[in-house]
């Protein structure tokens, strides 16, 4: 791979002094793990003259149980993630979704706010500058035509982080810090379908914190499809939380990643609040999740074969939730 | 907070920097690119070729050292961003020229076939037996699931990890 560009690096001791670093260099990029921002610095993906490098910023680290919820600094690592006992214990869609990262080397330093502002991934995007010249390179890069969809408008390269799904359904909100103070928002309201600007944040802003509802009588699962089982990409990825109230669905939230340029979270399943999980109930699931995912042709395996997985996935996965509670409860 | 001066990338002058750390035991004051990677500084800097540069891209482990006991992947971390951290690299291991117990497995069990993954795989085992000094094959498979050989020889790979464990315990 080629070298990294020539750049300045800033060590900010605070978050507010990286907002201001920021402001003095509004080209600049945060790098916390590297395990993505550096290999696509050296594919010629990102071209940037300062990188300002969050690991000196303590409170970015900063991991600990509130009253009714679980705070997690952006700067904690996935390897700390999923190995929390409160995760694990309360919240295991996320400890399974930090643990299914790539690996476990890359989970030592690559971060929550890392994973879950991800840039967009596609087969004609993530290459060698000379591989993506030879195609006359792309609309997220360098050229106004799509190569996934040639007439489109937009840029539909996937999001193909694991923790965002796993957070949606656990109903998270995530705290972002700007020149103005610190916002907060509801996961969900984190992401634009877009492959170019998927994060609904300003350029001067840094996500700083996600704090997670520690909930009672749930169970929630993440699982994701991917072609080397080690350590890969999601082909798809499916999140579930589940609450069961006897013999019928009390709550039921699902959410995808990898099928759509933002993580998406599956509407309508509200509808299914006081019905038994059976074959109808599955179908509606089946149909809603259909819905949800507009994957393209953003992997070298085939889009038929992620719109079917998918809600394969979600089905077993509900089900295994289904089962579980019963066991759980009696 | 320092912008601009003599280390400006727009003025064209190299940017380097002191940076101070730990190799292999021996602390280090170096002047290094801000935008060195790692895996050069370890290799092109110090001379320590026994880390491998194999995909250069964070997929294949084949850099993998220890950074504070911990294994990471050297041609995907700034070389500045370990500014008092401790690094070590396979070269670390042997002793006098005893070979470590990792290494001696890999010998005896032929868990090294064309060798190129072989320092990758011993130092993410090495992190492994420290935290966890009796690992099951599980354990074992899951801690070197982001190092590849594409020997294949996984088998004896897994098998050298397993009896450098017991020889540990005993």
């Amino acid at each position: 791979m080629a070298a990294l560009p020539d750049f300045q690096l800033l060590h900010p001791a605070t978050a507010s002094d990286a907002i201001r670093m920021r402001a003095l260099h509004p080209g600049s990029r945060y790098l916390a793990g590297g395990t993505d921002l550096l290999p696509n610095m050296r594919r010629g993906l990102v071209a940037t003259e300062v990188v300002i490098d969050l690991g000196g910023v303590d409170e970015l680290t900063d991991l600990h149980e509130e009253s009714s919820a679980l705070y997690i600094g952006a700067g904690v690592t996935l390897a700390v993630i999923a190995a929390n006992r409160t995760v694990q214990d309360r919240l295991p869609a996320l400890a399974q979704a930090a643990s299914g990262v790539a690996g476990p080397t890359h989970r030592v330093s690559a971060t929550l706010g890392g994973n879950l502002c991800l840039e967009t991934r596609c087969r004609f995007y993530n290459q060698s500058e000379s591989w993506r010249e030879a195609n006359a390179f792309c609309l997220k890069l360098g050229s106004d035509t799509c190569r996934v969809a040639t007439k489109s408008p937009r840029c539909y390269a996937a999001f193909s982080g694991d923790i965002a799904p796993a957070l949606m359904v656990l109903d998270a909100k995530v705290e972002v810090l700007g020149p103005l103070g610190t916002r907060v928002l509801p996961i969900s309201d984190f992401y634009r379908d877009d492959g170019i600007t998927w994060l609904a944040m300003t350029p001067d802003e840094l996500l700083v914190a996600v704090r997670v509802p520690l909930k009672t009588g749930w169970a929630s699962a993440y699982e994701k499809v991917r072609v080397r089982g080690a350590m890969d990409f999601p082909l798809a990825g499916v999140a579930v939380a589940l609450r069961r109230e006897n013999n019928t669905i009390a709550d039921l939230r699902i959410a995808l990643t990898g099928v759509s340029s933002r993580p998406e979270f599956v509407n309508g399943l509200d509808a299914l609040a006081g019905h038994p999980l059976d074959d109808t109930a599955l179908a509606i699931i089946t149909r809603r999740i259909k819905l949800g995912i507009k994957a393209m042709e953003t992997t070298l395996i085939e889009v038929p074969f992620r719109r079917r997985i998918t809600p394969v996935l979600a089905k077993r996965m509900v089900e295994r939730l289904w089962e579980m509670v019963s066991t759980s409860l009696s | 907070m320092d912008c601009g001066g003599w280390n400006d990338p727009r003025n064209g002058y190299p940017m380097k920097k002191i940076l101070r750390l730990s190799v292999n035991g021996k602390p280090r004051e170096d002047a290094v690119a801000e935008n060195a990677l790692l895996i050069d500084y370890l290799r092109d800097t110090l001379g320590l070729t026994g880390t491998k540069q194999g995909c250069d891209g964070g997929e294949c482990g084949a850099c993998t050292v220890l950074v504070d006991s911990q294994p990471r992947l050297a041609c995907s971390t700034l070389a500045h961003s370990l500014a008092g951290r401790k690094v070590e690299t396979i070269e670390s291991l042997s002793h006098e020229g005893n070979l470590s117990r990792l290494q001696r497995a890999f010998h005896e069990h032929l868990g090294t076939q064309c060798g190129f993954c072989t320092p990758g795989m011993i130092m993410a085992a090495e992190a492994l037996l420290r935290t966890n000094p009796h690992p099951d094959r599980t354990a074992i498979r899951a801690a070197l699931a982001g190092n590849l050989c594409r020997c294949t020889g996984y088998v004896k790979i897994i098998e050298s990890v397993e009896a450098a464990a017991q020889e540990q315990s005993v």
